[in-house]
């Protein structure tokens, strides 16, 4: 058993049980805030396949901004503590006969793949590296992912904004 | 046992992806669906981080995409919170059973 091994046991049993955690709670931002782990647990699995870059940006994206843009929309919406009932209805029965059989599927698919050897230089220079991909090689997506996260700005704002105008007809 | 094998890292995002689809597909807050959702994304962007290390061409390819997804989860966030603020002030509820606008 090496340090890598140990950490990525570690990183996985908080991830999982973060995610049990979200499907277990009753209370809203427990749930959210239980989710919080697993993004963190996600981030040092990144860190072990040697993308620290990434690693980075999941801390600031998922637990910063999107966990906080969560809490937000609970925060602003109004919630029944006691909502969900304890007995087990049949579409959620069906629910999980689904995804068992999506998991088993999925489970022997990776069970029969072949193995190659890993990559040993990707930590070297991570980042100036995918900066300097992110401006030749991929310089549109890039610049397209720009254009999508403007529209994604207008458009949440003016989801989000009040129509003053229909509110002072009556 | 040196190093983890890549189906270690498959069989962990193979999980993950299945707690978020059950959690988007039985709860029923809106706001969790969206979570259950960001999940799966999640999910997703350990599979390509891993490939992109012991997949057949390793590189940082898989890194840059797993950005790119990280973006448009995002974006999809945002849109979505936005989406479910006017719904609420309509409804006052956010509660998935209730959002049935185009049946009626």
């Amino acid at each position: 058993m090496t340090g890598e091994v140990i950490a990525f046991f570690v990183l996985a049993i908080v991830a999982i049980m973060g995610g049990m955690l979200l499907l277990h709670l009753s209370n809203v931002v427990h749930m959210v805030v239980a989710l919080v782990f697993t993004f963190l647990a996600i981030a040092g699995i990144f860190i072990t396949l040697s993308a620290e870059f990434v690693a980075a940006v999941q801390v600031l994206i998922y637990s910063g901004a999107v966990t906080i843009i969560m809490l937000f929309g609970i925060m602003l919406t109004r919630h029944d503590d006691v909502s969900e009932k304890k007995q087990i209805k049949s579409s959620t029965l069906l629910a999980a006969g689904g995804v068992g059989a999506f998991f088993l599927l999925m489970f022997f698919a990776i069970n029969g793949m072949s193995v190659s050897e890993p990559a040993t230089n990707l930590h070297v220079d991570n980042t100036k590296r995918i900066g300097e991909l992110l401006y030749t090689n991929y310089l549109i997506p890039f610049e397209l992912i720009s254009v999508l996260l403007l529209a994604a700005l207008i458009g949440a704002i003016i989801l989000a904004k009040r129509d003053d105008k229909q509110e002072e007809k009556p | 046992m040196n190093n983890v094998p890549l189906s270690g890292y498959l069989l962990l995002a193979l999980v993950l992806f299945c707690i978020g689809l059950f959690g988007a597909l039985t709860k029923r807050n809106a706001v969790i669906v969206l979570i259950s959702i960001e999940l799966m994304l999640n999910a997703v962007n350990i599979n390509l981080v891993a490939f992109a290390k012991y997949g057949e061409n390793p590189g940082l390819t898989g890194q840059i995409f797993a950005l790119f997804t990280m973006t448009v989860a995002a974006a999809e966030a945002a849109v979505g919170l936005a989406i479910l603020m006017a719904l609420y002030r309509k409804r006052k509820s956010v509660h998935v059973d209730e959002m049935n606008h185009l049946k009626q």
